[in-house]
């Protein structure tokens, strides 16, 4: 029973060391802990003489100096542990592929950087990494504080409104799909406010990452396109944002390469047609308390929708 | 019967001032309460002031100079009648302990007027921005003592001139009274100075 | 003054074995009595009466009578804030469960951390330290008695607001610790964050009252003979308890001060748009939110150091080191706040302090440990329920203690840290540190404070089942941290594998409920029909144990004297008392400050509804602040002269205390 979103079962350097450090704190906290108990189970049971003395024996003196000592000496083996950790943690690399992650109530914009204006792009809910690159994160928020955790790849980060992008970088060492979760307690559905993370040999990146450059597909069949017809007209656009078509919302998430998710509402729902068409229809009731409001559709409209959603790869 | 020891404790005393009484000692703990309130208050101005660039921020002026120093003047002078009231009570002299809580009450009302006009000419709104924030609730922090002080000083004066005065608990009262002003003109010094020149020199 | 009397040693012997003792338990007269006991018993019992009549309720000022109340008052909230805790278990038992909306279960879980830490954990310290602390220093009452009236009507009024805002919808949402900018008016409009910030208010002002006459109490008040070098361990935890309230209650008060002028007047203290910043709030919360938890432990310590005494039947060994330990715990507890912090990012090289800081905090409570062990080494344990749940304390809080030394490590927090295992640790250390310890004391005193004895087998099924469940509860939630179970969600899905650990903690929480209401039903029970308890049924050594159980009004007849730790092992028979104090009005004797000489006489006041009606004007002032500021602006001087009302003296005779 380890999990998707386990420290325990690191991906990287970084949730690699943490949890090597991990074994050092719990293997030295079990024999604490055991001997604390012997001892406290010795001294119930032990046979005592008939008239105990009074003075304490030097001997039980003697050996709560030595059982000080030994915490004091045990402190400081794992004070420097974890002081040699965080060092080993902190090391930045230079050439490091740069992610802007924003968090909102409650979802997750990704902005891909370049040079080149023309190549950034942005995302939602799932960030793409290559294997065995650096990858450093700015984590910003737009409203209340959010905190950013894989723990498969790093510890958590907070990301507070006002302050600069706060950064932090991390590497995975194998390829697969790690689950992240906001860990920041930050208001009514902050329990639906997970991400994934997916971790692609590079070659694989490199082509999600020029698939992801370009602007939506056209949609290619007369259902799809009955579809974008009705997102366009509905309020849809005003908060999302489908490139190559007017749609240049900024409130919700980025929907160009919408298809190709795994999930939608942040990790709240598989992204399949029947969750899907819920959402749209009954966002409030599914996520209650999110951005996206529940929709009334004609009849009729709610297929080619959903059809021409699933069709943005 | 087990025949034992007994301590007579009629024969001694039913009051006693300064550290010996209890009434010291409350005093003393709200004094650590109070001072821990205006550490955190200043410590509070000095994180918002760290994360501006200038302090005041842009488009703010500076705080008036004059009404608080003005204060700093009456404060200072206020020791006075002020030591001259806890000696009196704690020579539980009732006619000279009358006379300088009077002169004392005088000196905090003076200082209370002032302190209005000082609130006019901080030339800035507390809703303006983090610094008006910070500015005016330090200031209001200080006036709530200040009053309640105030107020204590006047309750107690008028208790002096009515039949309860004359007891050995009241002048007790009095002197821990005197002692808790000497807290009031002390913290006024370095909120003063945080207040009006921390904003002139950074 | 301590003739006839060894100094330290000797107590195992003097000491009878407890089964003997409660065969001869007939010893209804005091240790301390003199001939004629019996007249002045009568006069003081005029003298101390009670408040009688209808609104004897509102008036009364003898610490037991509040203590009792208030203790019982914070059970209360305590069985509120558990049933919250069960609703929250109901709700995570199984993954996608919809039984609670995500609305109901955030408040849920404030109203549950904000109930057990601000209504139950730190009141019921300062309760029990109100009924015990006056009897443990020999003293006839409790410093400024109108104070304490005030403190309790301000917590239960505190409470009433709390639970009548919950009941209308209007329950605190943000967590117990209600950050910003989640708490800022933009975030969270209505009411709710208000709610949370008059309620500390309430406890705030509560907590500090009592912490001020316990100070005073303690330093001025001790028997003859009780130097502070012979102040009982738990009297020194209370001391540094109280210290630790003056030095970190104002830092919450500061930041609830700022959070509820950006809420009410537009301030921007933690509004990042104009200056303002979200980490001040952190800062001002946690440089509280630390020592608070010590502020819960501390009094713990002294009361398991009570029981090891009276159940091993021998003197705790190193009363020197137990007493630096928990002054060093005091201090250094002001030095880790940011430990909270780790994952907001703030330097390393500070928050490397902060964790060496933490860590360091483990030497003091290992020492106090190592002395229990020694203790019960070189003692007789006796098997009574109070000196299990002592037993149930180590076993617990040690695991808790080292759960919290791998917290203190940044890179493991930044792993756990608001994760479910952050949640395992603070109620092994809350629960385990000072409820079970809080229990075991409560049982040991039941005596004491009702004159009757709890069912020795009620008293064993409810540790058992407290023990198990406890740890059924918590013990899961460790893992389920690591494998990424964040805290204070409403709900998870299955595919992240926490359903069946979560299930695990959810029946476990249905046995500790359990084992809590057995011990509460045996409480109520045995408090009815219980077998009547004599003066010390437990052969306990220190002074509460020196007057009949319930003791009466005025405590005690004799003023003892002491001149050891353990004065009921030491002959009391033989130790002078004080004598002399007014038969006729409520005198008490103040003591010098470090070595307890008798120093002045001084008298109490009688029961006056002043203090009732003072907290009823500040409550209506505090609620009413709740919609606007102009409540205070009119509340202040109502307020004034209620005070004023309530220490102006009565008659030249009678006269009050003096403004506190
Ligand atoms: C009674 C209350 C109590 C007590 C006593 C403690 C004790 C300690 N706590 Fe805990 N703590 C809380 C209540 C308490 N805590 C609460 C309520 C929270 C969460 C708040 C929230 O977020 O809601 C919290 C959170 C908390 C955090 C933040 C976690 C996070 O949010 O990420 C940290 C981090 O350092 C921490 C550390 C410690 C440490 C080092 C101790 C030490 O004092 C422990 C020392 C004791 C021992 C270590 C055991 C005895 C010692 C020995 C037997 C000697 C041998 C030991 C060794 C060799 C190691 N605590
Ligand atoms: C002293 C403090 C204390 C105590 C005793 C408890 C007791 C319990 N707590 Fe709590 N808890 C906290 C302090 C405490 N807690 C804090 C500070 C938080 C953090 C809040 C936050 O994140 O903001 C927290 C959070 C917290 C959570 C995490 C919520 C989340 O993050 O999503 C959970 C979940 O299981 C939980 C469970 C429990 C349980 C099962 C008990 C059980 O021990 C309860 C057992 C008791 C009962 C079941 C009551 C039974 C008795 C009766 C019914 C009789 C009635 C009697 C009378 C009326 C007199 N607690
Ligand atoms: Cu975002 Cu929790
Ligand atoms: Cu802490």
């Amino acid at each position: 029973m380890r999990g998707i979103q386990s420290a325990l079962e690191p991906a990287g350097p970084q949730a690699e060391q943490i949890a090597r450090l991990w074994d050092v704190f719990l293997i030295t906290a079990a024999v604490v802990w055991l001997l604390v108990m012997l001892f406290t189970i010795a001294a119930l049971l032990r046979r005592r003489p008939e008239i105990v003395p009074n003075a304490a024996s030097p001997r039980v003196r003697n050996a709560v100096i030595a059982a000080t000592g030994l915490t004091v000496l045990t402190l400081f083996a794992l004070l420097t542990a974890s002081i040699f950790t965080t060092r080993g943690i902190a090391s930045v690399p230079d050439r490091a592929i740069q992610i802007a992650v924003t968090a909102k109530q409650w979802w997750w914009q990704i902005d891909y950087d370049d040079r080149d204006k023309s190549k950034r792009f942005t995302t939602a809910n799932e960030i793409v990494i290559p294997v065995g690159h650096p990858v450093t994160v700015h984590l910003r928020s737009s409203d209340v504080i959010h905190s950013f955790w894989v723990p498969s790849l790093h510890g958590k980060r907070d990301m507070i409104p006002g302050k600069p992008p706060s950064t932090f970088t991390f590497q995975a060492d194998k390829p697969g799909v790690y689950r992240g979760q906001c860990a920041e307690f930050c208001g009514y559905q902050h329990a639906n406010m997970s991400f994934w993370v997916t971790a692609l040999p590079f070659p694989e990146y490199a082509k999600w990452v020029e698939a992801n450059r370009q602007p939506s597909r056209i949609p290619s069949t007369h259902t799809q396109r009955k579809g974008q017809e009705v997102f366009m007209n509905s309020p849809c656009p005003l908060c999302h944002t489908i490139q190559g078509t007017p749609a240049n919302g900024k409130t919700g998430p980025d929907l160009t390469h919408f298809g190709s998710r795994r999930s939608i509402a942040a990790g709240t729902f598989p992204n399949r047609r029947g969750f899907l068409g819920g959402w749209i229809l009954d966002a409030q009731h599914l996520k209650p308390g999110s951005q996206m409001p529940s929709m009334t559709l004609e009849q009729g409209e709610l297929e080619p929708l959903i059809s021409y959603l699933e069709s943005l790869k | 019967m087990i025949q034992r020891q007994t301590i007579d404790a009629s024969v001694l005393p039913d009051h006693a001032f300064g550290s010996r009484s209890i009434m010291w000692w409350a005093t003393m703990t709200i004094i650590a309460i109070e001072s821990t309130v205006f550490a955190l208050a200043i410590a509070s101005y000095f994180y918002l002031q760290g994360n501006e660039e200038t302090w005041p921020p842009p488009d703010t002026a500076l705080p008036g100079l004059l009404f608080p120093t003005i204060n700093v003047f009456i404060l200072l002078v206020s020791l006075w009648p002020n030591e001259m009231t806890k000696r009196a009570a704690e020579d539980m002299d009732l006619a000279k302990t009358r006379r300088w809580i009077v002169v004392a009450v005088l000196f905090a009302v003076a200082f209370v007027v002032v302190r209005g006009f000082e609130f006019t000419r901080l030339n800035v709104s507390w809703d303006s921005n983090a610094y008006g924030s910070a500015t005016w609730t330090l200031l209001i922090f200080h006036t709530i003592h200040l009053v309640t002080d105030l107020m204590d000083s006047l309750v107690l004066a008028v208790l002096m001139f009515t039949r309860h005065g004359d007891k050995p608990r009241r002048f007790v009262d009095v002197a821990e009274n005197s002692f808790y002003w000497y807290f009031v003109v002390l913290s006024w010094i370095p909120i003063y100075v945080v207040l009006y020149w921390v904003p002139r020199w950074l | 003054m301590s003739e006839g009397v060894s100094e330290h040693g000797a107590h195992v012997a003097s000491a009878k074995p407890l089964e003997e003792h409660f065969k001869k338990e007939g010893t209804k007269h005091s240790p301390y009595s003199l001939p004629g006991d019996e007249i002045l018993h009568e006069q003081l019992e005029k003298t101390w009466s009670p408040a009688k009549g209808p609104f004897r309720f509102f008036m009364q000022v003898d610490h037991k009578i509040l203590g009792k109340r208030f203790v019982v008052t914070a059970f209360i909230w305590f069985g509120l804030g558990g049933i919250l805790a069960a609703l929250m278990r109901m709700q995570l038992s199984r993954p996608d469960n919809t039984f609670l909306s995500a609305d109901q279960y955030n408040q849920i879980f404030t109203m549950h951390g904000v109930t057990m830490m601000f209504l139950f954990a730190v009141p019921i310290m300062e309760a029990i330290a109100v009924y015990m602390v006056p009897l443990l220093l020999g003293s006839r009452a409790l410093a400024f008695p109108r104070l304490t009236a005030y403190s309790y009507f301000m917590f239960l009024f505190g409470g009433i607001l709390l639970y009548t805002a919950f009941f209308l919808n209007t329950g605190p949402d943000t967590g117990w610790f209600t950050y910003p900018p989640l708490a800022n008016p933009e975030f969270a409009p209505g009411k709710r964050v208000d709610v949370w910030a008059q309620l500390v208010n309430f406890t705030e002002i509560s907590a500090i009252a009592v912490a001020i006459e316990l100070i005073v109490t303690i330093l001025k008040q001790r028997a003859p003979g009780m130097s502070v070098n012979r102040l009982p361990l738990y009297v020194w935890s209370m001391l540094i308890t109280s210290f630790m309230i003056v030095f970190a209650m104002p830092a919450v008060m500061t930041s609830s001060f700022y959070l509820a002028s950006d809420r009410l007047v537009g301030t921007h203290f933690f509004n990042p748009a104009e200056g303002g910043d979200p980490l001040l709030w952190q800062h001002l919360f946690w440089f509280f939110g630390h020592p608070e938890v010590y502020i819960i432990f501390l009094p713990a310590l002294g009361m398991v150091s009570h029981i090891v005494t009276t159940f091993t039947r021998r003197q705790v060994f190193g009363y020197t080191a137990m007493v630096l330990s928990q002054v060093a715990t005091g201090f250094i507890g002001f030095g880790l706040w940011v430990h909270h912090m780790f994952a907001t990012g703030i330097p390393a090289l500070g928050s490397s302090y902060f964790t060496a800081a933490s860590m360091l905090i483990a030497i003091p409570s290992g020492i106090q440990i190592f002395c229990w062990i020694a203790t019960i080494w070189m003692g007789r344990p006796v098997w009574k329920p109070p000196f299990l749940f002592v037993l149930g304390f180590i076993a617990i809080f040690v695991l808790g203690g080292l759960t919290g030394v791998m917290l203190a490590s940044i890179p493991l927090d930044l792993q756990v840290h608001d994760t479910m295992f952050v949640v395992a640790h603070l109620h092994y250390v809350l629960i385990g540190g000072a409820v079970f310890p809080l229990f075991g004391v409560l049982y040991y005193w039941f005596p004491k404070i009702t004159g009757r004895m709890q069912n020795d087998t009620a008293g064993y099924v409810s540790f058992a089942l407290m023990f198990i469940g406890f740890n059924l509860t918590f013990f899961p939630m460790h893992k389920l941290g690591l494998i990424g179970m964040t805290r204070r969600i409403y709900t998870y899905h299955p595919e992240t594998g926490w359903g069946p650990l979560n299930a695990l903690s959810s029946i476990g929480a249905l046995v500790l409920g359990l084992g809590v209401i057995v011990y509460v039903l045996n409480g109520l029970i045995s408090w009815k029909k219980g077998a009547v308890a004599g003066s010390n049924p437990f052969d306990g050594p220190t002074l509460e144990w020196a007057t009949s159980s319930p003791p009466p009004e005025y405590n005690f007849v004799n003023i003892p004297t002491v001149s050891g730790h353990e004065p009921l092992w030491h002959a009391p028979e033989h130790a002078p008392v004080v004598t002399g104090l007014s038969t006729t009005e409520k005198e008490i004797l103040i003591t010098r400050t470090f070595d307890a000489e008798p120093d002045h006489r001084y008298t109490m006041p009688t029961p006056t509804p002043w203090p009732f009606l003072a907290a009823v004007a500040t409550a209506v002032m505090f609620v009413g602040g709740l919609f606007t500021v102009w409540a205070f602006v009119i509340g202040l001087p109502i307020a004034g002269i209620i005070v004023t009302c309530w220490f102006w003296p009565t008659t030249p005779r009678k006269e009050g205390e003096a403004p506190a």
